[in-house]
Order: C-alpha cells, then sequence, then structure tokens
C-alpha cells in the first residue's frame, strides 16, 4: 500500500531521515531493507559498544524531544556494566503542540526508527525496548505493532537477530493521552502503570529508570537519526549542520503559510528562508507577525526576531528554543491575546497537578486571559499575567510549568500593544 | 564515621553529615525552611515548592527539601528572592482554598494559616472564581472537603507507607486532582485518621471532632490508651469535662504520631449512656436498686469480713485495664486482707512461662522501640496489624527505613507478608515448625526481635527461647498480650501462683462463697457453678458478669485516673485523668475504701504512694521515677528466675482493630466502622 504524503516535499529540503517517505510502501520492511535498511545494524555489530557511542557523539545529535541534549553524552550515561537489565524507551508521545513529525517516522519509515533502537540495544548491553506511543495516536499502535511483528517475522527483532547472536524485545505500550507523559519520568512512571507523574531527580533514567534499572530515552526522531549515523560515519552527519548541532531535523509548519507541512532541512537552516522559500510564504502577502519556533513552550519570536539560523544555539541566544521542531506562524491579523489564550488553556489542562505553581498558575492564567479575551480586561491584568508567569518559572517540579510560563511571559512583554488594543475596545463598548 | 560537610546557611556557619537533606540540617540548627509536602520518615515529593532557596552558584531557587548537602554549599532561606518565592506559592495556593476559616475544623492549628500568617502577601490578586467540589463523607471517621486541599500528598503517604494499607489515591490531574479514596466514594481501610492527623489544612476531618471546638479551647491531655497492649500515648482533646478528641500530634510517647482507630477515637465509651453512675444492689425481688457508696462499702464489707471469719472461700478476679496500682492494691488485698491465694486475670499470652525460659537472660525483652531498630523482625502466629497495630506499624517503619528484613510465620495472610523477606504459612500449632524452616535466614541476621502470639504456649514458649538462643545472634522477645495493662496485671500478681484458684477453677467451684470482679467480664460466656457466692463487681458498663452480682460499683475508666499501666512490651508508662464522669469511683479508691471499712491496713491508696511501694517491691518495677514522670516509657526487668507454671488457660481475646473486649460494645465509632477483612486470629 503507498501512502500518501500529507505533504509535498520541498525540493530545498536535504531528506536524510525522511528520504524514504513517499516510496511504494514505504513502511514495508522489505522497502526499508532494499534502501539502505539495517545496513548500519550490520556496521554497528562489527563494532564495540564504546564505537558505536563515539560515533553518535560525533555526530553531534541532539535529542529531538525538545531540550536537545547530546544524544551520544546521554548514551554513555548508561552504565553498560550494570547487573539489572537495560532498557531503552522510545518517547513517542509527540504532544507539543505544533509538533507532528514523529508519526510521519512511525508511519512511513518504522524500520529506521526500529534500526537506530537496536542499534542503541548494541550500544548498551540492552535487550528489551518500549514503545510508548502517545493515546491520540491509536491507529499507530496498530501500525507500529504490525511493524514489529514484520521485523520479528523476519528475523529483525526477537532471538538472534539476524544470526547475530543479539536479542531484542520490541513492545508498544499507549499512552492515556496525558502531555506530561511525554516528560522522560512521567513517561516512565505510566510505563510501569502508574500515574503519569514526573519523578525526581536525581536519580536520572540512564541509572534508575524503567523499574528502576538504567534506561536510555530518547525521542523516535532522535532513533531514526541513528541508521543513518552509524552507516555513513557521524562526522557525515555532523557536516550536514552547524557546529554542535549536527544533522538534519523534521520541522513542522503550520498556521499562516502557503504550504504547511513537515520539512527536514539541516540544522542551521535560515528561518526566514524557510518560511518564505519552503513553507511557501503567508497566503495573501500578509505581514509576518511572529513565529513560535519549536512547539508552544518556546517563547514567542517577533517578526524583526526571525532572521536567524535555526540551530539550538542561534535561538537560546534570543533567548528562545528549538525545540521540538513545530513552528506556528502567525501573520498581521492574528490577535496574541487569544494566542496566549490558546496556550494556556492547553497547558492548564494538560498539567499533571503534582506542584502547586503549575497546578494553580496555569489555571488562574487561563482564567485570567479567558475573562480578558471575553471583554472583561482590566489594566492591571497585563503585568499580573507576566508576574504569575515568572513566579511559575524555574519554581515548577517538572519543565510543564516552564513551557507555560515563557510563552506567555513572551506574548505579555512582546505584544503589550495587543493587550492594550483589547483594553481600549473594552472602554469603547463601555462607552457606548 | 559519617563525612562532615561545612556549609553557611544565612552567614550561619554549620557543620552537618554529607547527604542529609537541607531541610533537615537547617531544622536542626534553628533555621525554618517552611513546607508543606516535606514530613519526615515519609517519602519526599518536592510537590509544594515551599522549601525553595537560594544556594549561591546555582541558576535557580533549589528545593530544600530534595537537596543534600555537600561541602561549601552557601545557602540563603531568608533572601528577597526566596522570600518573593515563597509568597508567590502561597497566593497559587490560596486561589482555590476557600478561605472558610472561620468555620474550618482545622482554624487556629493550620499550617496553611500559619504559612500566610508568617510569608503570605496582605490581600489577594485572584478574583476569578474558585473551583468547587462538595464535601463528602468517606466513613464514619474521614469526612473530606476537596477545595481546603492543597495536594501535598501527606494523607497518601501516611496511608501508604506508614500504615501499610495504601487506601488513598489521587485522580483527575491539574487544577482538578483530587485525593480519592479507595472504593470510589468511600473508604475501607483500618479508619485509623492518621491522614486527617497529618492533614497541614482542613481538607480531612474527622466524624467525631468536626464542628465541636476550636483546638485552643481545649485542654490536651496526655495519657494512655485503654485498648491493646501497645502503650500509645494518646492526647486528649478536652473541653468541659468531656473528651473531644484524641491524637498525638506532639509525637509524644514511644508511638510518635502513630495512633489507630482505637487509640484515636474509642474513647466515646467514656460518655456512653449506659455508663454505671451508682453503686447498686440487688434486692430481695432480685432487681438491682441504687444505694449510697456508704452503704456498698459497708455492705462488701460486712460479707467480706463475715466469709473471712468462717474461713470461706474466696475468689478475685482482677483486670487487663485497671492501673498498676489498683491491681497491686487488688492482689494484696486478696492476699493480706481476704487471705486467699485465689487471684487471677484474663491471661492472654504466657507471660509465666516466657519469663521462666528466660530467667537470667536481662537484655531479652524487646522495646516497642527495638522492633523499629532491629535488624531482623519475626512474627510467630499473629496478626500485629489487627491485634497490636503500632508493633505492626513500627517494624513496617524499620523496614521502610532501615531495609529490615521482616519474617512471618503464621497460618494465614498477614500485612507484614507485604514487607516480608519471607513468609511462611503454617497450619494452627505448626508455628514452631514453621520458625525452624528459617533457622538459616536467621542466624545470617544481625540481631532480631521475635514476636509471637498466644499459639505459643508452655513448652512452645521454651522451645522458641532455645531455637533464639541457638541462632548466635542477639535475640529479644515480645510476648504479646491483649491489652493495656495485661502485663501489668501478670506483674503485679493477679495470677494464682503458690496453688490459688484460677478463673476457670474459681468460676466452676460450687463452694465459692464470695467473687470479686474488678473490671472484668469473665461471665460474659460462662456460667458461675457457686449458686451462693455473693458476687461484687467492679465495672464501667452492666456486663453479662455485673448482671450477675449482687453488688455492683460504678468504676472509672483509665482516662479518668492516674497510675501508671505496662505494655505490652513491658514499659511503664503514666496515665494522666482527662475527665469525670459523675458517680463513678477509681477502682483504686473503691477498694481502699472497703479496706477502711473492713479496718485492713493496706497502705495509703493514692496511685504515687502505692506505686512508690511497687517500686520497692515488684521485681524490675525499680524504674526511674524522672521517666515516667515526665511522660516517658521506662522499660521493667521482671527477669527473676524460675517462675512456677500456673493453673488455667491462656488465650487471646483475638480482638480485631475495630473490638477490643467488652469496651468496643460501647463505643460508637468502633460500632459505626465497616469491619474490613482480616483479623487472621479473630475469635
Amino acid at each position: 500500500m503507498s501512502k500518501k504524503l500529507y505533504n509535498e516535499p520541498s525540493p530545498l529540503e536535504t531528506r536524510i531521515l525522511s528520504k524514504r517517505f513517499g516510496l511504494e510502501n514505504s513502511e514495508l520492511l522489505a522497502t526499508y531493507v532494499a534502501h539502505d535498511g539495517f545496513k548500519a545494524f550490520r556496521k554497528a555489530r562489527e563494532m564495540k559498544p564504546e564505537e558505536i557511542i563515539e560515533e553518535v557523539k560525533t555526530s553531534a545529535l541532539r535529542g529531538r524531544g525538545g531540550a536537545g541534549f547530546p544524544t551520544g553524552l546521554k548514551w554513555s550515561f548508561v552504565p553498560r556494566s550494570s547487573p539489572k537489565p537495560k532498557y531503552i524507551v522510545i518517547n513517542a508521545d509527540e504532544s507539543e503542540p505544533g509538533t507532528c513529525k514523529d508519526r510521519l517516522l512511525m508511519e512511513y519509515d518504522p524500520h529506521q526508527m526500529i534500526e537506530g533502537i537496536l542499534i542503541a540495544g548494541l550500544a548498551l548491553d540492552a535487550h528489551k525496548g518500549y514503545l510508548y506511543i502517545r493515546g491520540e495516536y491509536r491507529y499507530l499502535i496498530d501500525h507500529m505493532d504490525r511493524a514489529i511483528a514484520e521485523a520479528y517475522a523476519q528475523g529483525y527483532l526477537g532471538k538472534n537477530i539476524l544470526g547475530t547472536g543479539f536479542d531484542f524485545d520490541l513492545y508498544t505500550h499507549s499512552g492515556a493521552g496525558a502531555y506530561e507523559c511525554g516528560e522522560e519520568t512521567a513517561l516512565l512512571d505510566s510505563l510501569e502503570g502508574k500515574r503519569g507523574i514526573p519523578r525526581m531527580k536525581p536519580p536520572f533514567p540512564a541509572v534508575a529508570g524503567a523499574w528502576a534499572s538504567p534506561t536510555l530515552l530518547n525521542n523516535v526522531e532522535t532513533f531514526s537519526a541513528i541508521p543513518a549515523i552509524i552507516r555513513d560515519g557521524g562526522a557525515a552527519f555532523a557536516a550536514l549542520g552547524t557546529p554542535k548541532n549536527g544533522g538534519t531535523r523534521l520541522l513542522c509548519v503550520s498556521g499562516h503559510v502557503n504550504k504547511p507541512g513537515v520539512y527536514e532541512v539541516p540544522l542551521g537552516y535560515p528561518m526566514m528562508k524557510f518560511i518564505q522559500d519552503i513553507a511557501g510564504g503567508i497566503p495573501g502577502g500578509k505581514k509576518l507577525k511572529a513565529v513560535i519556533p519549536g512547539g508552544s513552550s518556546c517563547p514567542i519570536l517577533k517578526a524583526d526576531e526571525c532572521d536567524i539560523p535555526m540551530d539550538y544555539d542561534s535561538l537560546a541566544k534570543i533567548g528562545s528554543m528549538l525545540g521540538s521542531g513545530g513552528m506556528v506562524v502567525m501573520d498581521e491579523t492574528t490577535d496574541m491575546v487569544k494566542v496566549a489564550l490558546r496556550i494556556m488553556r492547553f497547558y492548564a489542562h494538560e498539567s499533571c497537578g503534582w506542584c502547586i505553581p503549575c497546578r494553580e498558575g496555569t489555571t488562574w492564567l487561563k482564567k485570567i486571559l479567558q475573562r480578558f479575551d471575553d471583554g472583561g480586561g482590566r489594566a492591571e491584568d497585563v503585568g499580573l499575567l507576566g508576574e504569575l508567569s515568572k513566579n511559575m518559572l524555574g519554581r515548577t517540579f517538572c519543565a510543564l510549568g516552564d513551557a507555560a510560563a515563557m510563552p506567555t511571559i513572551s506574548i505579555v512583554e512582546k505584544f503589550a500593544e495587543d493587550f492594550e488594543k483589547r483594553l481600549a475596545k473594552d472602554r469603547q463598548m463601555v462607552a457606548v | 564515621m559519617p563525612d562532615i560537610v561545612n556549609l553557611t546557611i544565612n552567614g550561619q556557619a554549620i557543620q552537618a553529615e554529607k547527604g542529609t537533606l537541607l531541610i533537615e540540617v537547617a531544622r536542626q540548627n534553628g533555621i525554618e525552611i517552611p513546607a508543606f509536602c516535606y514530613y519526615e520518615g515519609l517519602t519526599l515529593q518536592a510537590a509544594c515548592r515551599m522549601c525553595l532557596v537560594e544556594v549561591e552558584k546555582t541558576p535557580k531557587l533549589q528545593v530544600g527539601c530534595t537537596l543534600p548537602v555537600a561541602d561549601g554549599m552557601v545557602v540563603h532561606t531568608e533572601s528577597e528572592i526566596v522570600r518573593k518565592a515563597r509568597k508567590g506559592t502561597l497566593e497559587f495556593l490560596l486561589t482555590n482554598h476557600p478561605l472558610d476559616c472561620p468555620v474550618c475544623d482545622k482554624g487556629g492549628e493550620c499550617e496553611l494559616q500559619d504559612m500566610v500568617f508568617r510569608y503570605g502577601a496582605g490581600e489577594s490578586r485572584f478574583t476569578e472564581r474558585k473551583q468547587h467540589v462538595d464535601e463528602q463523607q468517606w466513613s464514619p471517621v474521614v469526612y473530606f472537603d476537596a477545595p481546603r486541599c492543597i495536594l501535598c500528598y501527606r494523607c497518601v503517604r501516611v496511608c501508604n507507607e506508614g500504615m501499610g494499607v495504601g487506601a488513598l489515591g489521587v485522580s483527575n490531574r491539574g487544577v482538578i486532582s483530587e485525593i480519592v479514596p479507595n472504593r470510589h466514594d468511600y473508604l475501607e481501610c483500618d479508619e485509623c485518621g492518621a491522614c486527617i492527623d497529618i492533614c497541614p489544612v482542613g481538607a480531612l476531618t474527622s466524624g467525631s471532632y468536626r464542628y465541636q471546638t476550636r483546638p485552643w479551647e481545649m485542654e490536651h491531655v496526655g495519657t494512655i490508651c485503654t485498648h491493646c497492649g501497645d502503650g500509645c500515648r494518646t492526647t486528649l482533646g478536652v473541653r468541659d469535662d468531656k473528651i473531644m478528641r484524641g491524637n498525638n500530634r506532639d509525637s509524644s510517647g514511644i508511638n510518635g504520631e502513630f495512633l489507630c482507630v482505637k487509640g484515636r477515637y474509642a474513647f466515646d465509651f467514656v460518655e456512653h449512656p449506659e455508663r454505671l453512675q451508682s453503686p447498686m444492689l440487688r434486692n430481695a425481688q432480685g432487681e438491682f436498686e441504687p444505694i449510697s457508696w456508704s452503704k456498698a462499702f459497708t455492705t462488701i464489707a460486712e460479707t467480706f469480713t463475715a466469709v473471712k471469719a468462717r474461713g470461706g472461700k474466696f475468689g478475685v478476679i482482677g483486670s487487663n485495664h485497671t492501673t498498676n496500682e489498683e491491681n497491686y492494691f487488688l492482689q494484696k488485698f486478696a492476699r493480706q486482707g481476704l487471705g486467699t491465694k485465689n487471684i487471677d486475670h484474663h491471661r492472654t499470652g504466657d507471660l509465666a512461662t516466657f519469663f521462666d525460659a528466660l530467667s537470667g537472660k536481662n537484655a531479652a525483652l524487646a522495646t516497642a522501640g527495638d522492633l523499629y531498630t532491629a535488624k531482623a523482625v519475626l512474627v510467630v502466629g499473629a496478626d500485629l496489624a489487627q491485634q497490636h497495630p503500632f508493633l505492626s506499624y513500627q517494624a513496617r517503619a524499620n523496614f521502610r527505613h532501615h531495609n529490615a528484613h521482616i519474617y512471618a510465620v503464621t497460618s494465614g495472610p498477614v500485612r507484614e507478608d507485604n514487607q516480608a523477606v519471607a513468609s511462611v504459612r503454617v497450619e494452627a500449632g505448626g508455628e514452631l515448625v514453621g520458625v525452624e524452616s528459617l533457622r538459616d535466614k536467621l542466624k545470617a541476621e544481625g540481631d532480631l526481635v521475635i514476636v509471637f502470639g498466644d499459639s505459643i504456649q508452655g513448652d512452645g514458649v521454651r522451645k522458641l527461647v532455645a531455637f533464639g538462643d541457638s541462632l548466635g545472634i542477639p535475640v529479644k522477645y515480645v510476648c504479646l498480650v491483649d491489652y493495656s495493662n495485661s502485663r501489668g496485671a501478670f506483674d503485679m500478681g493477679l495470677i494464682p501462683r503458690d496453688g490459688g484458684m484460677s478463673v476457670e477453677q474459681m468460676l466452676a467451684a460450687k463452694d465459692l462463697d464470695v467473687l470479686w470482679v474488678v473490671g472484668a467480664n469473665p461471665l460474659k460466656n460462662a456460667a458461675l457453678g457457686s449458686s451462693h457466692a455473693f458476687v461484687v463487681v467492679q465495672d464501667l458498663f452492666m456486663t453479662e458478669t455485673a448482671k450477675r452480682a449482687d453488688l455492683v460499683l460504678p468504676a472509672a475508666s483509665a482516662y479518668e485516673k492516674n497510675g501508671t499501666v505496662t505494655n505490652v512490651c513491658g514499659e511503664v508508662q503514666k496515665l494522666k485523668q482527662a475527665v469525670k464522669v459523675m458517680g463513678t469511683k477509681t477502682d483504686l479508691e473503691i477498694m481502699g475504701s472497703i479496706a477502711k471499712e473492713m479496718k485492713l491496713n493496706l497502705g495509703i491508696w493514692l496511685p504515687d504512694k502505692v506505686f512508690a511501694e511497687i517500686r520497692k517491691t515488684v521485681h524490675g518495677y525499680d524504674v526511674p521515677l524522672p521517666v515516667v514522670d515526665t511522660g516517658g516509657a521506662a522499660p521493667t526487668m521482671p527477669l527473676n528466675g524460675r517462675v512456677p507454671a500456673l493453673p488455667g488457660a491462656i488465650q487471646s481475646a483475638g480482638d480485631t482493630l475495630f473490638t477490643s473486649g467488652s469496651m468496643s460494645r460501647y463505643s460508637k465509632i468502633l460500632n459505626a466502622v465497616i469491619e474490613s477483612p482480616g483479623g487472621l486470629y479473630r475469635r
């Protein structure tokens, strides 16, 4: 069965992870094997574990889930010699608003990710993997179960994989609809059958993760990048991007663009060029107002801040993040009060409730924004929004509180005039 | 030697053991880092974010309750940024808190109230609608008012970790997160109320205390629970001669904050309408009629004197609940005053053989504290969680805090199984075989406390002690006995030694002339053999035994008197009178008055005077007075050589968590709670 692509690829893309997207039966193992599949695994089999990890370090691959932690370094934290079983957990709880790349990697090319997982298994002496898929991706669980069954049937999973003597079992596990479970330790709790609440760190999952055993957690895209790195060498992958920001990544662009979709570009690709040339520019010739660069938790950028290369460090320099690659483009007609409300509704709904500042803060902010949007805004609200957000920032148990605070602070500070305009309008209504 | 690190808190140079939590180090040095979710002894949460502090060279505020101290750490707990953060957190907390302090039970002793007073803002910036949920009743004991809840999860943890019950959890998420009971809309649990006491706010309130009083209107009287033998201190809140509540929030006593449903709530028998409040004499028609105390005393004195003069047969049965002083005075009365050896009480554990087997081994009696510190604990033939909830709690806490090895040899599942490294299931009577099967494991332990129930008796006790001796490790023992002063009753000599008659023999004897029962109910399931015996009963209620009496005297309960009691581990503690019930007298006063009426010289019948005599004459009871007087528990050492075997049966009453002999029938709370499954040795 040929999968129709959600969006036409752009000739400006650098397709490494997505190179099989659009092929006839791209999700089948046979297609994968016919197009470089499992070459990397065979190569990794001949390598020493530390060589595999070194190769990943050389690639300058950084976690694609959002935090951008150097992947090779993360792998090196897992104590290979631990007498406990080691687990690999694949974070497919893709829930960051604006982000929709992991689903494509699983849908179009599941075996690429499986190969990446197996290589990690070799590197860490792990023999079990859990693919934690967000509950809303119900169809993907069936899809991945089929892919996994196919891999078992053809000897790519299970005992003695490809005659190498290496065993690996991979299981799918469904989330239940909590954004919080994308946080790695909350995911582990959920995986273990508990309420999805983040854990205290340390210990970090590398030391005590799933069932208190050493655990490697990476994002779907991170694992999907591994085969190319091992196959073509870490240096080649690194060279695609900028220093310390190796390779390509899948960017999901939505909002006011002519060609929304998922595109693979090298790290460091210019943001404006991406919006104009790959995403097709803004419809109706309208002007750019703002960009959420990497998912709703990233501080928002004003139009004049967007002329930058898209890599982790450049975005950090201007106080935002590359995040999970969920770019939302907003034109001049966008009402930032509504944007702030939409974002805060999400976080208030998704706050797990574990710690006070996030639980109470997100709801309070949502209520203020809702009232503001309903026409009940007060002059002091604008300051209050910023202040309450700052009372959450850096003080919550996990990063969800920060994720809710950061965009709000940036919106209130950078787009105060939108709030002023609303207040003026409200006053007018009262005057009439 | 532990690693010592140097750190600075608020400019104060401090030394602490490496790895200790910052919040603890600060507290030990008199610096408060406020917190809601942090609770000593329970797992860490880092959820409330009240304990955020500034640590130099770290990018953001750090959580004091999970941060281990390290060398060179420079901490500020009162800097501007910290104060601001606390204020912010409290402001968040108050957004959905109803602020119904004027009607809230917790008002005056609410941690949130205190924190807001100290660190909070003067005015509220929250003008939105609050989240509201209706109040729920989860059990006769536990009520839950969700809006007041600040989600510190103390209740969840104390139930799961402390009690080993796990009846509370969390449902929903975000701002509608809510504590929920295990049966969805009601609780099936120990009903211990630990969740209520540990709640920093008024979210969990007690069915018996709510809306009754303000905390500052009460006097707080620390005394010892009168139910099981564990000897927990319960602090009774008293207002206008009425007990309003029981708790032990000040952690005084061997039990810290622990109390079970009986210690916390089952004081209500005190004001039961059926309490006897006047002496009663059976008249010619065979009906009870109230008489004056003086008539009661003369009647008894005359009868006792006459029977004694003609060499008649006395039988005296004492109590498991009366004080050491009363028990001592009673046996003295019997032996010296009446000249009889026929004195006994309901014996619930084979202390005689136990003491005999341990004769000369001075360090062999375990205290309640030993159960928390021993490397290993072996429970034999007992369901501790039901019959000795505090001992069960101690072993569990030992497991949680020190990874103690718990072993259980029982005839069915017990709560200790959840912590046990080995649980052995045996047929009743096969306990010693089960114990033997653990020999190799136990030999490898550093030290051991063996706790055994009434299934180990006579030769069994000797075999068990021989087994302990053969392990080659230090072994201590607890011989379980049922009630608040079962141990004291034995130690004071309410036993048929030197050829006296046991309870069974007294009841069966057709020629018994006087049966004097003080605080016991031997006729509950038995008939009195002697049809002519003059029966005197001192009790709180018209028990089966009192109904057979010729003369009934209304006695005061343990909560209405002073004196000492000895717990199951042999620790002596002081009772303190909390209330007075009109018309009653303490058993000591009753006995003293009878002695006076009979012109017997048995000494002054004031608790302190009698206790002074006990300290002089009862072996092992020469305990340090300051310890007892200041509310401490003083271990006794009654291992004084051979103890001859006694006639009569030894049988635990097999109470469960929600029963307590005759007394529990008169506790509204104990009758109201749902009896949960369990009670392996229930009879």
